[in-house]
C-alpha cells in the first residue's frame, strides 16, 4: 500500500484537525464560555436571574408566541407544499421561486416593511385600528411578523417530499369509495408528517431567537410586548451581564434541544420512512 | 383496464372544486404575507423626492455602512468557504469518534438567536474573556470593532457551505479519490480534480446563501459592534438606525436598495440550486 492511499484511508489528519479547531473556536468554545459566565454565580443565582419578573415573562411570552406562529405555519405551510406539487395554476412557478424571499431579505427590512403595511398610518392598520385592534408594536404584529421569516422552512420541507411521494395508495383509495378527508389523514399526513415536524422544529428554533424583525414591530414594552431576545439585548446594553445570561442560556438550552429533536426525527424517518 | 381509467377520471373531476378552493385561498395567503410587504416598501420609498432618496444614499454614513457590509461579506465568503469545505470533506469522508454530534453542532447556528450568538462572542472576545483578554494585552480590539463583526458573521454562515457539500460528497463516495490515489496523485491535485469539479454547484449555492445572510444579518452584529456611525455600522444597522431616528426617507431608500440585492441573490440561490440539481 502506498503511502498516500494510507494516510488516505485512516483519514488526514492535519485537514480534520482544521476543521475540529474551526468548529471549536467558533462554536464549542464560545458556547462553553457563555456557559461558565451564566453559572459562576452559582445555580441558585442563575435561577434568581431567570425568574426575574421582566426575564420569566419574555421567555413565557416568546414561547407562546413562537407556538401560535406554529399552528398557522404548520397548517398554511402544508397546505402551500401540497397546492405547489400537486395543482397547475397560472404563476406557479413564480410563486414557487419567492416562497424564499423570507430567508433572502433582512429581518429589518421585514420588521419595515411590516410597519408599512399594517402601521397605524396604512390602510388596513387603520381599519384594524377603528375596530380597536392594534397590530403593530403588539401581539399580532409579532406574531406576523415570525409567520414572515419562518414561512419557507415547512414548506421547503414538506415539498421534496410530497414530489417524491407515490401517488398509487391514492388512487387506489379513492376507487375503493375513500373520502378526501380520508385519503389525507389515512395516507398522505402519516407520509408527510416527519417532514412537517422538520419543518415546524426549524421554525419554532428560529421563532424562539428572532430579533430583527421584532425589535422593529413589537414595540418591546416590558411586561407586555418585549420578547426575550430582545430583553437579553436590552440587559447587554445596560449592562446587567448577569440578567441577560439566566434568558441566554435558556435560549441555547432550548435551541440545543431542538437541535436534538431535528437529529431524532431524521433517524426516525430514515428508519420507518423508506 | 379502460373502466380503471374511467373511474380515476370521475375522482379527478370530483376534486376540481375543493382544489380551486385551497389555490386561491394559498395565493391570497401567499400575497398577502409576501407580495403587498414587498409593494409597501417601493411606494414608502418613492413618497419621497428623488433628490431626498439620492442625497440621503449618498450620505457618508450609508455609504460608510454600505462599504463595510461588503466588506464583511467578502471576508465571510472567503473564510466560510475554505472551512465550510474542509468541514465538509472531514465529515463526508472520514470517520472517528464524536463524528455524528460534530456534524449535528454545525447546524447550532441556524437554531440559536443571534442575539445569543453575539452574546457568546462578547463573553468570549470581550475585554474579560478567555481569548479577548490575551488579545486586549496586546490591544487589539475585538469586540466593538471589525473583527468581532466579522466572527459573528463567520458563526452565523458557517453551516451554509459545509451543510450544502457533504451530501453531494456522500453521494459521490470516494472510488475515484483511490482511483487517483492508485495512479499517484497527490492531496492537493485530487482536491482539484476530482473534489471541487463534483462539488461545484453545491459550493456555489451555499456561497449564496452565505452572501444573502452576511449581508441580511443583524442582531449578532449588533451585539458586537455597538453600531458606531461611520465606524462599526453596517448597512442593516444603518438601516435601524435612521429608522429609530425617525428618518424614514433614508431608512426606507437603504432597506429598498438590501431587498432589491437579496431579489438578485435569491435568483441566484435559484440558479444554482438548479444547476446542482442536475448533476
Amino acid at each position: 500500500m502506498n503511502k498516500g492511499l494510507k494516510r488516505f484511508v485512516k483519514g488526514d489528519l492535519t485537514v480534520r484537525g482544521i476543521a475540529l479547531f474551526y468548529i471549536g473556536l467558533l462554536i464549542i468554545l464560545p458556547v462553553i464560555a457563555i456557559t461558565t459566565e451564566a453559572f459562576k454565580g452559582g445555580i441558585p443565582n442563575l435561577w434568581k436571574q431567570i425568574t426575574l419578573p421582566q426575564a420569566l415573562f419574555s421567555l413565557k411570552f416568546t414561547f407562546i408566541i413562537a407556538l401560535i406562529m406554529l399552528v398557522i405555519n404548520i397548517i398554511t405551510g402544508t397546505a402551500t407544499a401540497w397546492v405547489l406539487v400537486r395543482y397547475d395554476f397560472p404563476l406557479k412557478k413564480t410563486i414557487n421561486a419567492l416562497i424564499d424571499i423570507p430567508f433572502a431579505i433582512p429581518t429589518v427590512v421585514t420588521g419595515m416593511m411590516l410597519i408599512v403595511l399594517c402601521g397605524p398610518r396604512s390602510l388596513i392598520g387603520d381599519f384594524f385600528g377603528k375596530h380597536g385592534i392594534e397590530i403593530i408594536y403588539n401581539k399580532p404584529g409579532i406574531i406576523l411578523a415570525l409567520i414572515f421569516v419562518t414561512f419557507p422552512f415547512v414548506v421547503r420541507s414538506v415539498q421534496p417530499v410530497l414530489i417524491e411521494m407515490e401517488r398509487d395508495m391514492e388512487e387506489a383509495a379513492q376507487t375503493l369509495g375513500a373520502s378526501k378527508f380520508k385519503i389525507f389523514f389515512h395516507i398522505v399526513l402519516p407520509t408527510i408528517f416527519p417532514s412537517m415536524l422538520t419543518g415546524a422544529a426549524l421554525s419554532f428554533s428560529r421563532a424562539l431567537g428572532e430579533f430583527g424583525s421584532i425589535v422593529i414591530v413589537a414595540g418591546n414594552i416590558p411586561m407586555k410586548t418585549q420578547v426575550a431576545s430582545v430583553y437579553i439585548y436590552g440587559e447587554i446594553e445596560s449592562a446587567n451581564i448577569q440578567s441577560g445570561l439566566g434568558t441566554a442560556v435558556v435560549l441555547l438550552l432550548s435551541s440545543f434541544i431542538v437541535l436534538i429533536f431535528l437529529n431524532f426525527i431524521q433517524r426516525w424517518s430514515n428508519k420507518y420512512g423508506k | 383496464m379502460e373502466s380503471k381509467t374511467n373511474c380515476v377520471e370521475v375522482v379527478r373531476k370530483q376534486k376540481q372544486t375543493g382544489k380551486w378552493i385551497l389555490i386561491s385561498v394559498v395565493l391570497l395567503w401567499f400575497f398577502a404575507l409576501i407580495i403587498f410587504p414587498l409593494i409597501g416598501i417601493v411606494r414608502e420609498t418613492f413618497k419621497n423626492a428623488i433628490s431626498v432618496i439620492t442625497s440621503s444614499l449618498s450620505s457618508t454614513a450609508s455609504t460608510h455602512a454600505f462599504w463595510l457590509t461588503i466588506l464583511i461579506t467578502f471576508v465571510a465568503i472567503v473564510i466560510n468557504t475554505i472551512f465550510g469545505t474542509i468541514m465538509a470533506i472531514v465529515f463526508a469522508k472520514q470517520n472517528f469518534k464524536g463524528k455524528l454530534f460534530l456534524e449535528s453542532l454545525i447546524d447550532l447556528p441556524f437554531a440559536v438567536s443571534p442575539i445569543v450568538a453575539g452574546f457568546m462572542f462578547v463573553i468570549l472576545f470581550g475585554p474579560g474573556g478567555w481569548i479577548g483578554s490575551w488579545f486586549y494585552s496586546m490591544n487589539i480590539k475585538i469586540i466593538y470593532a471589525l473583527p468581532g463583526m466579522i466572527i459573528a458573521t463567520l458563526f452565523v454562515t458557517l453551516p451554509f457551505v459545509a451543510k450544502e457539500i457533504i451530501p453531494v460528497l456522500r453521494e459521490f463516495g470516494i472510488e475515484q479519490d483511490e482511483a487517483a490515489l492508485i495512479l499517484g496523485a497527490s492531496q492537493w491535485q485530487i482536491f482539484w480534480k476530482v473534489t471541487l469539479p463534483s462539488i461545484r454547484w453545491g459550493l456555489a449555492y451555499g456561497v449564496t446563501l452565505t452572501i444573502a445572510r452576511s449581508i441580511g444579518e443583524f442582531g449578532a452584529v449588533l451585539v458586537v459592534s455597538g453600531s458606531i456611525i461611520n465606524k462599526t455600522q453596517t448597512a442593516t444597522l444603518r438601516i435601524h438606525d435612521q429608522f429609530t431616528d425617525l428618518n424614514y426617507a433614508g431608512a426606507f431608500s437603504a432597506a429598498l436598495i438590501l431587498a432589491l440585492i437579496s431579489f438578485i441573490i435569491l435568483n441566484l440561490i435559484q440558479y444554482a440550486q438548479k444547476r446542482k440539481e442536475r448533476i
